[in-house]
């Protein structure tokens, strides 16, 4: 039996389908992330789980029974809000004793539980702390300590790093991994934070327009997407016109052939090829290399690599993220050769 | 932004500054300034309120009347401002408006009807002897009963507007933290609302409290000369027995009394907050 099972949820709200007909399988323990635009669907679909709203159709299971009749206190899910939502009138011991106290559980116990959570989170000596004396990587702190303290079935995250600054945010991207790592406690993450995504997650469901277009793991989701949006939301990608005939690619301005697992298998007058700037390199290649030839049109410095606009004679342009040992600004307006990998092109339809 | 419109901006308020030294500001001096001339001078005006038998019972009923109306001003307004954030829109204008419907009617004409109310022969004593519910009319007017019932009615308003204004504040999320945290609908409200809503409680009881301690028609129509407050004893020195000594001692003593809550209530941060300055 699976642990989580949201089936067919749809939520209208007048004519507005915030969630259309989403249907999610979680298993116990996982790190699943919720990833989209702002009004994907995503939070709607956490807030369903939450119990803080009520999905029009569908059903939630959680081990077989439906629990969507069930309050949010009847649920046992754990949630951490955007903003953290901390009692401001409490300590941050008292932050998270709260759960406790409202399930009764004896002093003793209470005080062991928020000692070992303090020290779960690093906090032993801000036990005392209001949350408005407490810097907000700290509140972040506090706000997973409440939500893991009273033990939950599923932990529920709603974009939680996103009022931090970047440094904090990969900090905390670390420390939500040794959380999960730790507490073997599932998380459901939303993000509209690609890069988080990727870097955190065991599987990432992707929202668009209240659906999910297209679930996986990272590797899975970045090296072979299935979806347009899908590849253009997951990383950086160019996207470009390409036919095949005969079993030979048409593209780029040149023709070549794509190993099997790439090749869609079947001729096609017209489909869309995808390319990521960071799978161009500079020159023509080994042999087997797909090497075409476009003209620079920006160049903009980035460090360890530069960032170059391309522009193929057939009027498409592109971007390419070159090592800086490469090329430098003086390759601005000149045409150049560049090449790329078969295997790292992708074929959408 | 420019310096200009500021000066023009600040010289627009003069003449309200004006108006409010010269109708406010030199009168009050004028009653400390009588409080220290008029009888036997200042030392036996001031000695006089500590050892008269009179003030002191008016000074007692005041308290009891003020303190009173101000804990049952609270408990009314509470639940009122309280069901007013939990309502949709349209239901809290119409809940709005119902609160705010007593403003327009003059204190004096609300007082009248509430004597048509509450007196012997009056709507809900008829009305109770009718259903055979009470034999013999309920004394509920000329009394502190009636003088209470009044001003509260006459706070009320305040205090569900002063504490609307705290609830709508408070972060809807952490309420939404307790319930995801397992509290139920009497745990959220003892553990989150109430305590979050401390400074506003806090706020509005001292409003109604120093509000209170001045009040004049209410009690005077409603205590019927027997419930006397401060306000209406210090009136009654001034027109009828003309005795401006007792008057305005009494007068400043409440100003001081008053000021000195104020001043203490605004040692607490929360209350600076809410009185508009910066909690920092």
């Amino acid at each position: 039996m699976s642990f989580l099972v949201v089936d067919s949820l749809t939520m209208t709200y007048g004519p507005l389908r915030a969630l259309n007909d989403v249907s999610l399988t979680v298993k116990e323990g996982e790190f699943i992330s919720l990833l989209g635009p702002s009004g994907s669907g995503k939070t709607t679909l956490l807030m369903s789980l939450a119990g803080f709203n009520k999905p029009t159709s569908g059903r939630i299971l959680l081990d077989g029974q439906d629990i969507i009749a069930r309050e949010p206190e009847d649920r046992d899910f754990g949630f951490v809000f955007q903003g953290y939502a901390l009692f401001p009138h409490l300590s941050v011991s008292g932050n998270i004793a709260f759960p406790l106290k409202v399930r009764k559980w004896d002093a003793v116990r209470i005080r062991a539980r928020v000692e070992e959570m303090l020290a779960l989170v690093g906090l032993k000596s801000l036990a005392d702390r209001k949350p408005r004396q407490l810097s907000g990587g700290q509140q972040q702190r506090v706000a997973l300590a409440r939500a893991l303290s009273f033990g939950p079935r599923v932990l529920l995250l709603d974009e939680p790093l996103s009022a931090l600054d970047r440094m904090l945010r990969e900090q905390m991207q670390t420390e939500l991994r040794r959380l999960h790592r730790e507490t073997g406690v599932t998380f459901l993450y939303v993000t509209h934070d690609q890069q988080e995504a990727l870097t955190m997650s065991d599987r990432i469901a992707v929202f668009e327009k209240g659906k999910i277009v297209e679930e996986g793991s990272p590797t899975r989701l970045f090296k072979s997407p299935t979806t347009r949006f899908v590849a253009e939301f997951l990383g950086e990608n160019n996207f470009v016109k390409g036919s095949r005939a005969n079993g030979v690619w048409q593209g780029f301005g040149t023709s070549f052939s794509l190993p099997e697992q790439r090749d869609s298998g079947e001729d096609a007058g017209s489909a869309t090829l995808w390319l990521r700037p960071g799978d161009i390199g500079f020159g023509t290649g080994r042999d087997g290399d797909i090497s075409f030839t476009a003209k620079v049109e920006d160049f903009v410095f980035g460090g360890t690599h530069n960032r170059l606009a391309l522009r193929l004679r057939s009027g498409e342009t592109f971007v390419a993220s070159i090592s800086a040992d490469l090329v430098a600004e003086d390759a601005l307006g000149k045409d150049l050769t560049f090449h790329a990998r078969p295997e790292a092109v992708g074929v959408l339809r | 932004m420019s310096s200009r419109f500021e000066r023009f901006a600040l010289y627009l308020t003069v003449p309200a500054g004006l108006l409010v030294i010269l109708l406010y500001a030199l009168p009050i001096l004028q009653v400390l300034g009588l409080s220290l001339t008029e009888g036997q001078g200042a030392i036996a005006n001031y000695e006089r309120l500590f050892t008269s038998r009179a003030v002191a019972g008016v000074v007692q009923t005041t308290l009891a009347v003020s303190i009173s109306t101000t804990v049952i001003t609270m408990v009314i307004a509470y639940v009122i401002a309280f069901g007013m954030i939990h309502m949709s829109d349209r239901q809290r204008k119409v809940a709005l408006l119902m609160v705010s419907i007593p403003f327009w009617v003059s204190v004096l004409v609300r007082a009248f009807a509430w004597i048509t109310i509450l007196r012997s022969q009056g709507v809900l004593n008829s009305g109770l002897m009718s259903i055979g519910a009470i034999t013999e009319p309920i004394q509920l007017v000329y009394n502190r009963v009636g003088v209470t019932i009044g001003m509260v009615h006459y706070m009320v308003p305040f205090a569900v507007l002063l504490l609307y204004a705290n609830l709508t504040d408070i972060d809807r999320r952490v309420v939404q933290a307790a319930r995801s945290l397992g509290a139920r609908p009497v745990s959220v409200f003892l553990r989150v609302w109430l305590p979050m809503s401390l400074p506003g409680i806090a706020v509005a009881s001292l409003f109604i409290l120093v509000f209170s301690l001045g009040f004049l028609i209410t009690p005077a129509l409603l205590g019927g000369g027997r419930t006397l407050m401060i306000a209406e004893y210090i009136s009654v020195q001034i027109s009828n027995t003309g005795r401006w000594d007792l008057a305005t001692s009494l007068s400043a003593a409440l100003l001081i009394v008053v000021g000195l809550l104020l001043a203490l209530a605004l040692r607490s941060p929360a209350m600076r907050a809410a009185f508009g300055g910066s909690s920092k």
